[in-house]
């Protein structure tokens, strides 16, 4: 991955490339107590192991069509969405699993979403690209590539319409940049001054495709062209992620200003799991990557550095988030599937609600 | 009652809404500063300012996703397409979003908006400019489709849409803007999913809707002078719910069917309305179903030849008399 430096239009902070202690010390991290470090830990490990968990129940043949893995990705989601309030809200892709467990939804139902049982999130009828809790402002989970972007601006624009101090983060990838929905998004944002960051989360490839044979220019540093902030960070550290993120998120609450944030990461799975990996990379290029910034990895050891986490509480967290992903998959295991008849329920808000029908009329057809 | 233009009637529809719900926000291309493109939204924004009546740059899939994405946290926007056909650009917003998310997040989630304007032939503007969708749009389970023909019914129709918890898609038609009709100064709501038969006879069933409505009344009109036929003129109003018990109750009183729509006829409303008429009144049919349809090409420009090719009084006088024959 070519690495660029960090460079926020807000701190005017060219030189502060990749500073790992300075996004340390930044206030939003100096002030995490012990238990809130050990806790970010945990809710990447948490992610990391219900999807190597998922990935073994899609060999074993227990999921269908395809799951996309977030796996090298954690840090991206967990520290974004560790600086939620109450009115800010998130929406991603369909490399949503990391996103979902980090809004804190409880793994049993996301596993069981997979399995395409009645228990899943989704009651089984979205899947793996379609995980949604509006009740923790995660509006999903979403499949056509930049689809979700203009619903995120809307998100925004109906936080700003009621008057309450929040802020949306619309996720996309890479290649999602090149949509036009996209940018019509970013123009909407930028011309009517919405709460919304979009954040890219650039893992260098979109499918098979590298950066460079997709996108023309920086892409963080289109916003300029909407006269937006924008920023880029390293997604490893998720203490830059959360320092980096937190000046945007604080801008667009106080002063309801968009921007788009660029974050580096990498993933180690291929695009989905039915992808073997092999046309478009080297090994040795996600070895590398593992080997020098696995965001789990470098968060330990600066946790057990700092003296915040032992090797032994590190590697307890481990296990429970391994047996956790177990039952996870045993729910998932022993639910039912919805029935034919569920086949046409939550299609429409009126015939889930007949009580309160005010149109007449027939709405389903043979 | 009143004598007042379709057009007055849908702009007197969107103030009550916007008087009564302050979550009700009208937003499109030229709807405030402008006064709408079709001066439906004349005067809007003198009166409720720009946070209620906002104006939006070219930007469809933009604009309208955006709005799918406000109504998902309890706003309810109204968004004008200047023309229906416009909706091809946006169709991912309208038909992947709206339509589907909430079966997708399992009936956690609902989009309370309404996309409206005008989506009809008939006015020399072309093929880019002349698509009606309903059919395409009704084709996804999850949405609503309505085209009210009076000024009376677009009023009270697109009430009840802007208080409808799904999205209602409400398709208008520039040639109707100025029709006038009589509609009651008082309050009223017309569910969605009620037909309403616009003309009541014995010989023939016309199932129609839209402007095709009009052109069946005057045919219907011409019919019972020239040559003493009785013809019944259904509006279905709605499309997606569909009033088909009222389609049903007439059939069984004529025991003949001609569906008049401004649509092309493959796989068209109409061809669903035939199945279903087939299918659920067979015995009550004393022959087959007849149906006048767009000519089936891409809307030509030609002025006169375009007449030609829509639904118009002559057309439907002759295929009633085909269908009789
Ligand atoms: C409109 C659309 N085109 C193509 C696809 C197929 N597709 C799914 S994901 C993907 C790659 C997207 O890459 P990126 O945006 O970088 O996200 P990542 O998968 O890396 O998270 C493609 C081509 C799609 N789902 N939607
Ligand atoms: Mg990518």
């Amino acid at each position: 991955m070519s690495k660029k430096p960090t460079a926020t239009s807000l701190t005017k902070d060219a030189e502060g490339a990749s500073d790992p202690a300075r996004h340390r010390r930044a206030p939003i991290n100096a002030q995490l107590s012990t238990e809130e470090r050990i806790e970010l830990f945990r809710i990447m490990v948490r992610i990391r192991r219900f999807e190597e968990r998922s990935l073994r129940a899609y060999q074993a043949k227990k999921i269908g069509g395809f799951l996309h893995l977030y796996i090298g990705q954690e840090a991206v989601a967990v520290g974004c969405c560790s600086l939620m309030g109450k009115n800010d809200h998130v929406i991603t892709a369909y490399r949503d699993h990391g996103h979902a467990i980090a809004v804190g939804m409880d793994t049993k139902p996301l596993m069981a979403e997979l399995y395409g049982k009645v228990t899943g999130c989704s009651k089984g009828k979205g899947g793996s690209m379609h995980y949604f809790d509006p009740s923790r402002n995660y509006w999903g989970g979403h499949g056509i590539v930049g689809g979700q972007i203009p619903l995120g601006t809307g998100l925004a624009y109906a936080v700003k319409y009621k008057g309450l101090k929040g802020a949306a983060m619309a996720f996309m990838g890479d290649g999602a940049v090149n949509q036009g929905a996209v940018h019509e998004a970013y123009n909407l944002a930028a011309l009517w001054d919405l709460p919304v960051i979009f954040v890219v989360e650039n893992n260098g490839y979109s499918m098979g495709t590298s950066q460079a044979r997709s996108s023309a220019g920086d892409l963080a540093r289109r916003a300029d062209g909407y006269h937006m902030a924008w920023g880029t960070c390293d997604g490893h550290d998720v203490y830059e992620v959360r320092s980096v993120m937190n000046e945007f998120l604080q801008r667009a609450r106080e002063q309801s200003k968009p921007a788009v944030v660029e974050i580096k990461t990498y993933r180690y799975r291929g695009h989905s799991v039915a992808d073997p990996d092999k046309t478009y990379r080297d090994k040795s290029e996600i070895e590398e990557y593992q080997r020098t910034k696995d965001p789990i990895n470098v968060f330990r050891s600066i946790l057990i550095g700092d003296q915040v986490l032992t090797e032994a509480a590190a590697e307890l967290i481990d296990t429970e988030a391994r047996n956790e992903a177990d039952i996870a998959a045993n729910f998932a295991e022993a639910s039912p599937f919805p029935t034919a008849e569920d086949i046409q329920k939550d299609v429409y808000w009126e015939i889930d609600h007949p009580e309160q029908r005010t149109s007449q009329g027939r709405l389903f057809f043979t | 009652m009143p004598q007042i233009t379709y057009r007055e009637a849908i702009r007197h529809a969107l103030a009550e809404e916007l008087d009564r719900d302050h979550n009700v926000v009208v937003m499109g291309e030229e709807v405030a500063q402008f006064n709408g493109a079709y001066k439906v939204t004349e005067g809007l924004l003198a009166k409720y300012g720009p946070k209620r009546i906002v104006d939006t740059p070219i930007s469809e899939a933009g604009f309208i996703g955006m709005g799918i994405g406000a109504s998902m946290l309890g706003v309810r926007p109204v968004m004008e397409l200047m023309f229906w056909s416009f909706y091809s650009v946006a169709f991912d917003q309208i038909l992947n979003n709206a339509a589907n998310v909430r079966y997708m997040s399992g009936g956690q989630i609902n989009c309370p908006i309404v996309i409206r304007g005008p989506a009809n032939g008939g006015t020399n503007v072309g093929a880019t400019h002349s698509h009606t969708p309903e059919n395409v749009l009704a084709n996804h389970p999850g949405v609503k489709v309505v085209v009210p023909s009076t000024a009376y019914d677009a009023k009270g129709l697109l009430k009840s849409a802007i208080r409808d918890n799904d999205p209602v898609f409400f398709l208008e038609n520039t040639i109707l803007y100025g029709e006038k009709g009589e509609v009651p100064e008082s309050e009223y709501l017309i569910p969605l999913g009620k037909a309403d038969v616009k003309r009541e006879g014995k010989d023939i069933t016309i199932v129609t809707y839209g402007r095709s409505v009009l052109h069946s009344l005057a045919a219907a009109e011409r019919l019972a002078q020239e040559h003493k036929i009785s013809v019944e003129v259904v509006d279905l109003r709605s499309i997606r719910p569909l009033d088909i018990d009222t389609v049903l109750l007439s059939v069984a009183k004529t025991h003949r069917v001609l569906i008049v729509e401004e649509q092309k006829p493959f796989a068209s409303v109409g061809s669903q309305l035939a199945y279903m008429i087939q299918r659920e009144a067979f015995d009550e049919l004393d022959g087959p179903i007849h149906r006048l349809a767009t000519i089936d090409a891409p809307a030509i420009y030609s002025p006169p030849v375009e007449i030609e090719q829509l639904p118009n009084p002559q057309r439907v006088v002759a295929a009633v008399l085909q269908a009789l024959a």
